[in-house]
């Protein structure tokens, strides 16, 4: 068999592997019981010492959810002074300049939200000490934010009747110390020793072999690389992301930093179901959503494979596939492999420039990202999952004439109100973007902007269409990974993509933890006949119907005027 | 809420210090007794430093092999792709354009000879390798202008080609740094 399809297989193979087990030990671990990391303890220790916190205060939902607001709402305020003034700050080896107030407003959003969506570019709009002490720091701690929240929600389901959704700091701080950290220990260093730097050392200079003068841009990057991945972050150290040949040096990396990016995603899933000892739900949702995976993995492999028609017409021979925005390292089965992963998952760090795959690859990647729950990002795809389950739960009670519940308790209107309101925020903020986006671009072509939106678009015609369209998805989804031949360092496009982030993060964690909080105050009520089971594969088929038709109405339009035109239009 | 605050800010000074000084440093620390001792490997030809191995560079004289086409110009302090659309009637010009320059070139080629990658920008505009494919289309050109034996540069093209890891995963690749390195100390 052909190598590149080995490649992807054994990396599959490896986020079983170890996805699986972490769940085990995430939902032991998160439950307080004896587990191999309790040497991590004396640490946990100190942090809440030092930042006085007792670990063991219950929350309810609302304490939970404004304790996380709070902080987050701290890291907003103080990353956006140091991005602004990154200038006149040390540990600027490079001399890069302070980052313009919507530039500063959208980065800084961008990296508290999970997101990373940069409109800056690495190599020379980041100091050291913004990388680090801002871009890291929180990629490590908007992950466990998303990873805490996921939890409290576990919890409300473990007891029978509780308003006690555990402790925010707690979650918050083991997510760190207990799984973040010491994978991404392991997988730095496995990124340091196959090239990728780590060491302070600031831009070289050297002469190459036909003369020509070359400055490399360097720096502790592999730290960064392990937890922008293992925390589906997705940022890049330099501008080319995970395509970039420091990024990632060669085949080995490509596997540890794919791997590394679904191994915790995939571990929430059945985390769920052994947190609250529902082991069978957990393993429903993860084969629903394994399908949900495969059926655009398995298109958008067979799209790049192909080649692009259009220069096979040209004569030329393409025989792994289309390799415009891609690394022959790499290859194009791997980076088509990775580019519907990094869509589903939320990670949006690319290891070859989506604005060059076929139309229909570009179809796939904007689907992943409209769905957003499989396996989404480190704990919010759960909470994601959960609005499509709530919404499968009312539409089959209402067809089977039972009282919709779900493990339990009642689902009533307010939830389902909750539900309904999440489920069309995610289209309404996409389409109503997307549709600024055109006006202006269109009747405002002028404007005197940073970029002119005469000047966005990189591609003509349906293409270029696909660029806003993607900006806005990604951006709505948290995801980050752009068509990035799209000029969207202006107002208009740090402003809109700022404000749809944060509200594309924010309501979808409230609103399932708001929901989670209220079923669990509810009176229990024991399993009977009449009870309509949702860890069965009948009720797991019932939420791949309701996600397929939910997008499928709220999207068709805006895909067809995108993607698809460009494909018919490519084979005509 | 006062309360959060306060605990917020603590929090994250400690995290800080965990996260962006203990964690970095204890990798930068261990990453002294890899290859590059974490700055990235270089090479060097003749004692001085011609570049980085894992850094394409530009190639354009016809005594060296070529690697594949860039869009920012091989700029190791600002990579990026073409982000061209399949579709985008200048990017299929421009295709077809670097075609006609590899045929002047490569005279002895026919078009089906050509891989994609020769004529595509990579995503990086760093891209140090090229397939043996690449490699072996330029191997008469080369030898030609060097007038070296031909059977000389073909071995050298296959003692240069890495196998996929462990000879099952992944793409094979020459590393056109270190082929035109090689070439320039055959005699």
């Amino acid at each position: 068999m052909n190598t590149e399809i080995l490649g992807i297989i054994v990396s599959f193979v490896m986020m079983l592997v170890i996805g699986i087990p972490l769940g085990k030990y995430l939902a032991k671990m998160f439950a307080g019981e004896k587990v191999w990391t309790d040497f991590m303890r004396p640490l946990e220790t100190g942090i809440y010492k030092l930042s006085g916190i007792d670990p063991n205060q219950p929350m309810n939902w609302k304490q939970f959810l404004k304790a996380m607001m709070c902080i987050n709402l701290l890291w907003l305020v103080y990353g956006f002074f140091v991005l602004m003034n990154q200038d006149k700050l040390p540990w600027n080896p490079d001399g890069n300049p302070g980052m313009t107030a919507d530039l500063a407003f959208n980065t800084i959003i961008s990296f508290v939200v999970n997101c990373n969506l940069q409109h800056y570019s690495g190599e020379s709009g980041a100091s050291y000490l913004v990388q680090h002490y801002i871009f890291m720091f929180l990629q490590f701690v908007s992950a466990a934010t998303g990873i805490a929240c996921a939890v409290a929600f576990f919890k409300a389901f473990r007891d029978k009747t509780t308003t006690d959704l555990g402790n925010f700091w707690n979650y918050f701080t083991k997510a760190i110390t207990r799984l973040l950290l010491p994978l991404s220990i392991v997988v730095s260093l496995i990124l340091t020793f196959n090239g990728t730097p780590a060491s302070y050392a600031a831009k070289d200079q050297f002469i190459s072999l036909q003369g020509d003068t070359v400055n490399v841009s360097r720096g502790p990057a592999a730290q960064f690389i392990a937890i922008k991945h293992l925390g589906t972050n997705g940022g890049g150290w330099f501008g080319a992301n995970s395509a970039h040949p420091l990024e990632n040096p060669n085949y080995l990396t490509n596997i540890t930093e794919i791997v590394s990016q679904m191994i915790i995603p995939i571990a929430m899933v059945l985390c769920f179901g052994y947190f609250i000892r529902r082991k069978k739900l957990g393993w429903v949702i993860f084969g629903v959503m394994m399908i949900g995976a495969l059926l655009l993995l398995i298109p958008s492999i067979s799209t790049e494979t192909a080649g692009n028609p259009l220069i096979a017409k040209m004569g030329i021979a393409q025989p792994t596939g289309a390799m415009e925005g891609k690394e022959v390292r790499i290859g194009p089965t791997a980076t088509a492999f990775w580019s519907t992963l990094t869509t589903i998952v939320s990670t949006g760090s690319v290891n070859g420039m989506h604005d060059s795959t076929m139309a229909l690859s570009g179809l796939w990647q904007l689907l992943g990202m409209m769905i957003n729950g499989f396996f989404g990002g480190c704990g919010v795809g759960v909470l994601n999952y959960f609005i499509y389950l709530i919404i499968a739960v009312f539409i089959s009670g209402l067809m089977v004439g039972r009282t919709p519940e779900f493990l339990g308790h009642k689902v009533e209107a307010r939830e389902v109100k909750i539900a309904a309101l999440i489920t069309l925020l995610s289209p309404f903020l996409i389409m109503a973007g997307t549709a600024i986006a055109a006006y202006v671009f269109t009747t405002h072509g002028n404007a005197d902007w940073a970029v002119k939106p005469s000047a966005w678009l990189n591609n003509p015609s349906f293409h270029g269409f696909s660029e806003m369209l993607y900006e806005m998805t990604s951006a709505n989804a948290n995801n980050g990974s752009g068509f990035e031949g799209l000029g969207d360092n202006n107002i208009f496009w740090n402003v809109s993509t700022g404000i749809i982030m944060l509200l594309g993060r924010f309501l979808p964690i409230i609103g399932p933890v708001a929901i989670a909080g209220l079923l669990a105050q509810k009176r229990y009520i024991p399993e009977s006949a009449g009870t309509l089971k949702t860890d069965t594969v009948t009720f797991g088929l019932m939420t791949f119907a309701v996600i397929l038709v939910l997008n499928a109405l709220s999207y068709f339009p805006a895909l067809a005027l995108g993607p698809l035109a460009e494909h018919f239009s490519m084979i005509k | 809420m006062n309360s959060n605050i306060l605990k917020a800010i603590r929090i994250t000074l400690t995290l800080t210090v965990l996260l962006c000084v203990v964690y970095p440093l204890l990798v930068a620390g261990i990453g002294k007794l890899s290859k590059g001792k974490g700055d990235g490997e270089t090479i060097i030809a003749n004692g001085k430093v011609v570049g980085y191995a894992n850094i394409g560079q530009s190639f354009t004289k016809p005594q060296y092999f070529w690697g594949r086409p860039s869009a920012v110009g091989y700029n190791a302090a600002g990579s990026a792709g073409s982000n061209k659309g399949p579709s985008n009637p200048d990017y299929l010009q421009q295709v077809s354009d670097r075609i006609d320059t590899l045929l002047k070139y490569h005279p002895y080629l026919k078009r089906a000879d050509i891989p994609a990658e020769m004529v595509t920008a990579s995503g990086s505009g760093l891209d140090p390798d090229i397939s043996p494919e690449a490699a072996k289309i330029q191997i008469k050109r080369v030898a030609d202008i060097r007038k070296l034996d031909e059977q000389k540069v073909v071995e050298l093209v296959t003692s240069h080609t890495e196998k996929p890891l462990l000879g099952l995963f992944g793409p094979a690749k020459v590393n056109v740094l270190k082929l035109n390195v090689a070439l320039d100390e055959l005699k």
